[in-house]
C-alpha cells in the first residue's frame, strides 16, 4: 500500500523538542525544579499527535510528510509513519514525559538543572526524527545528533573523568558506527537510486538483487550494533551508567540503545530473511544475551545490573530479530514494548532508592519496603514483567518469543536454549533488583530513607502500571501496536490475536516453567555465582573496556609519532618534499598520458632577442655562484632586468615598466637589510644534499618547461582576450586595454589585491616595530599584566 | 651615499619623479602606464629622497604616515565602487562624467578614482616598507 | 616563438628552487625573488607570446587595427608583480628579524614552533 501524504504538522511535532531545548533553560531559570510540569507538556503534546496516528496505523495505513532540505542533492526532511515508526514515536514521547518529570525531581536544586532539560529535549527530538526519519540522509543526521547529544548527557557530570571517559567512549563507539551507517546510506543510494526509506520499502527485493548487498549489510550492521551495544561493542553501554539517572532510564533504556534495534527491524525488509542475516544476528544476539547476563549477576550496583541486563534484553531483540521467523519477530515486538516500560521504570526506582538512601548497592540496602511504599509497589510490578510472570506483558512477549524460537526450524534449539538460559538469567537480576533493596531486616543507609517526591515516583508507577494494564488488555494491544508494527517488519499486514494467558499447555509453556524454575534455583546461589563470574573474569583479565583504553593512548601515540616524522622541523626537508612532490605532480601524470610535447622547432628570435635571454641566463648563474651579498644583489637585479626586457619584447610595456621599477626596488631594500647584517650567501650544503637538492630542483624546471611547451602547443582559446580587446573602447573608454581590464573590467580582483599590499605593508610595519625585551619590563613594571606582555609596540 | 650632489640634487629628482608618476597615472587609461607603475615610480622617488636626505624629511615632507596615505587609497579605491549603487547598478560598475572645458575634453570617471586609489595605495605600502628599512639603517 | 622562452623559464625555476632549497636565509630569499619573476613569465606565457605589438588601441579607432599582445595575462600578471614585491618585501624583513630574534640564519637551527624534543602529548579523558 502506498503512503498517504499528510500535512507538515508530524514535522513540526519532530521538531518541536529542539523548541523546547531553548526555552527550557528560561523556564528552570523562572520555575526552578518546578519547570518540569510545564515542559513534561511538550512530550505529552507530541505523544497525543502519535496517538491519533494508532487507528489508521493500525488498519494498515501508512503516511509521509516532506519538507525539501537540500533538493538538489536529493535531501529532504521527511518523516515516514507506520507501524513500527508510531510504536516508538509512542514510547519516546510517552516515557519522555517521565523521565522529564523525573528529572525535575531527580536534579532539584542542580545549578544546571535548565541545561540538563536541554540537553534532553534536543535529545527527544533527535530519537523521534531518527525513528521517523524517511529520508536516508536526515535520517543518518538525526542518528548521529543522538549520539551527540548522549555525549552530551553522558557526559553531563564533566568535572568526574569517569563521566568524561564514558561521554567519550559512548560517542567514539556510536558516532562511528554512524559513519558505517552512513557509508551504508550511501551504497544503498549508488545501488538503487532511491533515498527514502518508504519508496525503498515498496520494492523490498531491491537491495537484495542489486549486487552490494554483503557491503551494505555488514555496514549497516556497524551502525546498528554500536548503537544497540550488541557484544563486542557492549562495553560503552554500563560505563553510561555515569549519567545521572534520568539519562540512563531514557537513553539507555528504553529509547537510544534501542535505535540499533529499530534499525535492524526497519531494514528487515530489505536486508533480512537471507542466511547471512539469519546467522550473523542469532549468533551476536545470543552471545551479547549470555554474556549481559552472566556480568548483570556479577555486579552488585543496581543501575550496572540494569544496564547488563539491558545490554542482555537488546541481544534477545537482535537475536530474535535475525530469526526472520513472524512468530519469533511477534516476540520481538512485544518484548521492545514490555522492555521499555519495565526497565524504563526500575531504573527510575533505582535512581530513587540512590536519591533517597544515598547509595545503589545492593549489598548495602535492604527493608525499604515501609519507607518506600509507592516506590516498592512500582518496583515490584516492573519487575515481575521482566520476570516474565503473569499477568504482565513480559510474560506473554516471552511466551510468543518462546513459540516463535521453537518454531524455528533451522537453528531452533539452540536458540531456544540460549533464550531460556538469559531468560532465567533475567529473572534472577529482576528479583535482585525488587526483593534485595526492599525486603529482610532494614539496613542503615547513608541518607534516611523516605519517599520520594510525586516527581519522582510518578513515572515508574505509570510505567510499570502500563506493563500490568496492556497485558490485561492483550488482545486490544495486540491489534493496536504488536499487528501493525509486525506489519513493518514482515511487510505484510495480518490480523493479529493475543492473549494474555495460554489456551493450552504447549511447548511455550513448558519452557516457561523451566525457565522460572532455572531462575529460582539460580536465585538462591547468587553469591555463589557471582563470586563464580569474578573469579573467571579476573583469569581472563583483559575486556573491550580496556581495549578501548588501550585504542584510544595508542591513537595519541601513533598520531605523536606520525606528526614527530611529517613535521621535523627542518624547514629544508618540508620544502624539499613540496617542491619533489611539485615535480612528481607536473611530470608522472604527463608520463602516465604520454603528453609531453612534440621537439620544438628553433625559434626565429633575432640576435638581440638571443642576446636578451643571455643576460637572463647570466644573471640567473651569477646568482648561484656569487660568493659575495653584494654580487649576489646585483646579479639579482640583472636577472630581474632582463625580466623587464623580456617582457618589452613580446608586447607588454606596462609589465616592463612595472617589473623594472619592482627590480630597483628589491635591489635597494635587499642592499638595505643585507648591509646592516652578517648573512652570508654562501652556500653551506654538503656534496649529496646539493646534488639531491640540485635533482629536485631541476626535475622541477624541467616539468614546468615540458608543461609549458605542451600547453603552447596546444590551439589557444582566445574568447576572453578577444572579448576585452573587441569592447575595452566601446564599453570602457580607454585604450589601454592591460589598465581597463585591471580597473574596470575586473575592477573587483584589483581591489582585493590592492588590499593584499596595504596587509603587507601593515605587516612590515608591525614587524619592524615590535621588540621583545623581557629584561627591561621587568625592571619598569614587575606586576603580572606586564609579564603576561611579552611584546611590546613601540 | 650621502655625497653632497647627490644631496643636492634629491629633492628635485624626487620632485620631477613624483610629478612624472602623477603623470603616468592619469595617462594610464590610454596610453601605458596607470596605478600600480604610477604608484611605484613615486614609491621609489620616496625611498631615494630617504636615502639622500634622511627618513625624517621624507616623513615631514609627506605630513601623513604612508600607511594612512595607503588605507585611504584602499578607501577611495572601495568608495568609488559604491558609486554605481546610486544608479541602481551593480557594485564597481564604471560611472562617465565626460564634459568639455577650455576646449579640452575631459573624462572623469569611477575607474580614474579606482586607479587613483590604486597608485595610493601602493605609494603608501611600498613606501612605507622602503622607508621603515632606510630607517633602520639611520637610527 | 613561446620554445626558447619556456626554456628559459624552466631555468629559472630551476634556480629558484635550487636556491630556496639552501639553508641559508639569505639564499632562500634570492630564491623567492627569483621564483615570483619565473611564475610571472609562466602565466604571460600561457598566454602566447607576439612580438612588439602592445595591446593598445589606437586613438581614432574602437578596436586595434592588427593583432596585439594578449592584454588578459599582462593583467593578472601586472597585479602580481606588485603582489609578489610586497610579499617578498615581508619575507625580508621576518627573515632580517627572526635572525636579529634567533641569532642564526640557518633554517634548520630556527625551532621555536616546533621545538627539537617535544613532550609527548598528554594521555587520559
Amino acid at each position: 500500500m502506498t503512503p498517504a501524504v499528510i500535512d507538515d504538522t508530524t514535522l513540526y511535532a519532530v521538531l518541536a523538542p529542539f523548541a523546547a531545548a531553548v526555552v527550557a533553560p528560561i523556564l528552570t531559570r523562572w520555575f526552578k525544579h518546578n519547570a518540569a510540569w510545564p515542559l513534561a507538556l511538550v512530550p505529552a503534546l507530541i505523544f497525543l499527535h502519535f496517538a491519533g496516528f494508532i487507528a489508521p496505523v493500525s488498519e494498515g495505513q501508512s503516511f509521509v510528510a516532506a519538507k525539501a532540505w537540500a533538493p538538489s542533492y536529493g535531501i529532504n526532511f521527511s518523516v515516514y509513519v507506520d507501524g513500527l515508526s508510531t510504536l516508538f514515536a509512542l514510547l519516546i514521547s510517552g516515557i519522555g514525559t517521565f523521565i522529564i518529570l523525573y528529572a525535575g525531581g531527580y536534579l532539584k536544586g542542580h545549578p544546571q538543572q535548565g541545561r540538563f532539560f536541554s540537553f534532553l529535549f534536543m535529545f527527544m527530538g533527535a530519537m523521534l526524527g531518527l525513528v521517523l526519519g524517511n529520508n536516508l540522509i536526515s535520517l543518518f543526521i538525526f542518528w548521529e545528533l543522538t549520539s551527540i547529544t548522549s555525549f552530551l548527557l553522558i557526559g553531563f557530570d564533566h568535572l568526574r573523568a569517569a563521566s568524561r571517559r564514558a561521554a567519550i567512549q559512548a560517542l567514539v563507539v556510536t558516532g562511528g558506527g554512524g559513519l558505517a551507517l552512513l557509508a551504508g546510506f550511501i551504497l544503498i543510494i549508488a545501488a538503487t537510486g532511491e533515498i527514502e526509506m518508504s519508496t525503498l520499502l515498496g520494492s523490498p527485493d531491491i537491495i537484495k538483487d542489486s549486487g552490494l548487498y554483503l557491503p551494505i549489510f555488514i555496514l549497516v550492521l556497524g551502525g546498528a550494533f554500536t548503537k544497540s551495544a550488541q557484544f563486542p561493542f557492549h562495553f560503552w553501554l554500563p560505563n553510561a551508567m555515569e549519567a545521572p539517572t534520568p539519562v540512563s532510564a531514557y537513553l539507555h533504556s528504553a529509547t537510544m540503545v534501542k535505535a540499533g534495534v529499530y534499525m535492524l527491524m526497519r531494514m528487515h525488509p530489505l536486508l533480512g530473511d537471507t542466511v547471512l542475516w539469519t546467522t550473523v544476528l542469532p549468533l551476536f544476539g545470543g552471545v551479547t544475551l549470555i554474556v549481559g547476563t552472566l556480568l548483570a549477576v556479577r555486579q552488585t550496583d543496581l543501575k550496572l545490573m540494569l544496564a547488563y541486563t539491558t545490554v542482555a534484553s537488546l541481544g534477545l531483540l537482535v537475536m530474535l530479530t535475525g530469526t526472520s521467523h513472524e512468530k519469533a519477530l511477534e516476540g520481538a515486538v512485544l518484548y521492545l514494548l514490555a522492555h521499555s516500560l519495565f526497565k524504563g521504570a526500575l531504573f527510575m526506582v533505582a535512581g530513587t532508592i540512590d536519591h533517597e538512601a544515598g547509595t545503589r548497592d545492593i549489598t548495602k540496602l535492604g527493608g525499604l519496603r515501609s519507607a518506600m511504599p509507592v516506590t516498592f509497589v512500582a518496583a515490584c510490578l516492573a519487575a515481575l514483567s521482566m520476570a516474565g510472570l503473569p499477568p504482565f506483558i513480559g510474560f506473554i512477549a516471552k511466551e510468543v518469543l518462546y513459540y516463535g524460537t521453537w518454531g524455528w526450524l533451522e537453528l531452533g534449539l539452540p536458540i531456544t536454549i540460549v533464550a531460556v538460559i538469559g531468560n532465567s538469567l533475567m529473572l534472577v537480576i529482576a528479583a535482585a533488583v525488587a526483593i534485595k533493596p526492599f525486603f529482610g531486616p532494614k539496613v542503615e543507609t547513608p541518607k534516611h530513607a523516605h519517599e520520594g517526591p510525586v516527581l519522582l515516583f510518578a513515572g515508574p508507577v505509570v510505567l510499570s502500571v502500563l506493563g500490568l494494564v496492556l497485558a490485561l488488555t492483550a488482545h486490544t494491544t495486540g491489534v493496536l501496536f504488536v499487528g501493525p508494527t509486525l506489519a513493518s517488519l514482515t511487510g505484510v499486514f495480518a490480523e493479529l490475536d493475543l492473549h494474555l494467558l495460554p489456551t493450552k499447555i504447549n511447548a511455550p509453556l513448558i519452557l516457561s516453567l523451566i525457565t522460572i524454575g532455572l531462575g529460582i534455583t539460580l536465585f538462591t546461589q547468587i553469591d555463589k555465582l557471582r563470586a563464580l563470574i569474578a573469579s573467571v573474569l579476573m583469569a581472563i583479565g583483559w575486556g573491550p573496556d580496556k581495549g578501548f583504553d588501550q585504542f584510544v593512548s595508542g591513537v595519541v601515540s601513533i598520531s605523536s609519532l606520525f606528526t614527530r616524522f611529517v613535521q621535523t622541523g627542518k624547514m629544508q626537508t618540508y620544502m624539499l618534499l613540496t617542491f619533489g612532490f611539485t615535480a612528481i605532480a607536473v611530470l608522472v601524470p604527463a608520463y602516465l598520458v604520454d603528453s609531453f610535447p612534440a621537439m620544438p622547432r628553433m625559434p626565429d628570435y633575432r640576435f638581440y632577442e638571443w642576446g636578451i635571454l643571455l643576460i637572463a641566463v647570466l644573471g640567473l648563474i651569477a646568482v648561484l655562484v656569487a660568493k659575495t651579498r653584494l654580487t649576489a644583489i646585483v646579479s639579482l637585479g640583472i636577472q630581474g632586468f632582463a625580466v623587464a626586457l623580456i617582457f618589452m619584447m613580446f608586447g607588454a610595456p606596462d609589465l616592463s615598466f612595472t617589473q623594472f621599477m619592482v627590480e630597483t626596488l628589491s635591489v635597494v631594500i635587499l642592499a638595505l637589510v643585507m648591509t646592516r647584517l652578517n648573512l652570508s650567501p654562501r652556500d653551506h650544503r654538503s656534496v649529496p644534499q646539493a646534488v639531491l637538492t640540485g635533482v629536485v630542483a631541476v626535475a622541477v624546471g624541467l616539468g614546468l618547461t615540458l608543461t609549458l611547451l605542451a600547453i603552447t602547443q596546444q590551439p589557444f582559446d582566445s574568447r576572453l582576450s578577444d572579448f576585452f580587446t573587441e569592447f575595452s573602447r566601446s564599453i570602457a573608454h580607454g585604450r589601454n586595454i592591460v589598465n581597463v581590464i585591471l580597473v574596470d573590467f575586473r575592477g573587483f580582483d584589483t581591489l582585493g589585491e590592492i588590499a593584499v599590499v596595504v596587509l603587507a605593508g601593515l605587516c612590515v610595519l608591525a614587524l619592524i616595530r615590535v621588540r621583545t625585551k623581557p629584561d627591561e619590563e621587568e625592571l619598569a613594571a614587575p606586576s603580572e599584566i606586564s609579564k603576561s606582555k611579552p611584546a611590546e609596540v613601540r | 651615499m650621502r655625497t653632497v650632489i647627490f644631496r643636492t640634487f634629491a629633492p628635485y629628482l624626487s620632485a620631477l619623479m613624483v610629478l612624472f608618476s602623477i603623470f603616468v597615472l592619469l595617462r594610464g587609461h590610454n596610453e601605458p602606464g596607470g596605478g600600480f607603475i604610477g604608484g611605484l615610480i613615486a614609491a621609489s622617488a620616496l625611498a631615494i629622497f630617504g636615502i639622500a636626505c634622511g627618513v625624517a624629511s621624507v616623513r615631514r615632507a609627506i605630513v601623513f604616515h604612508p600607511m594612512s596615505i595607503s588605507g585611504f587609497g584602499l578607501f577611495i579605491g572601495a568608495l568609488a565602487g559604491t558609486l554605481s549603487f546610486f544608479k541602481d547598478q551593480p557594485f564597481m560598475t564604471s560611472q562617465w562624467l565626460i564634459f568639455e572645458m577650455f576646449g579640452v575634453e575631459i573624462a572623469l570617471s569611477t575607474p580614474l578614482i579606482f586607479d587613483i586609489g590604486v597608485y595610493l595605495v601602493v605609494v603608501g605600502a611600498i613606501g612605507s616598507i622602503a622607508l621603515s628599512l632606510e630607517e633602520r639603517e639611520t637610527d | 616563438m613561446e620554445a626558447g622562452v619556456a626554456i628559459l623559464i624552466g631555468l629559472f625555476f630551476t634556480v629558484a628552487v635550487y636556491l630556496m632549497l639552501s639553508k641559508q636565509l639569505v639564499r632562500i630569499l634570492l630564491g623567492i625573488a627569483i621564483l615570483g619573476n619565473s611564475v610571472n613569465m609562466l602565466i604571460f606565457t600561457n598566454g602566447r607570446l607576439t612580438r612588439e605589438v602592445p595591446p593598445l588601441i589606437p586613438p581614432h579607432l574602437y578596436v586595434p587595427e592588427t593583432a596585439t599582445a594578449n592584454p588578459l595575462p599582462q593583467a593578472l600578471v601586472l597585479t602580481a608583480i606588485v603582489i609578489s614585491f610586497s610579499f617578498f618585501a615581508f619575507l625580508l624583513v621576518l627573515a632580517f628579524r627572526a635572525y636579529q630574534e634567533l641569532g642564526t640564519d640557518e633554517v634548520n637551527k630556527m625551532r621555536v614552533a616546533e621545538p627539537e624534543h617535544d613532550q609527548t602529548p598528554p594521555q587520559g579523558y
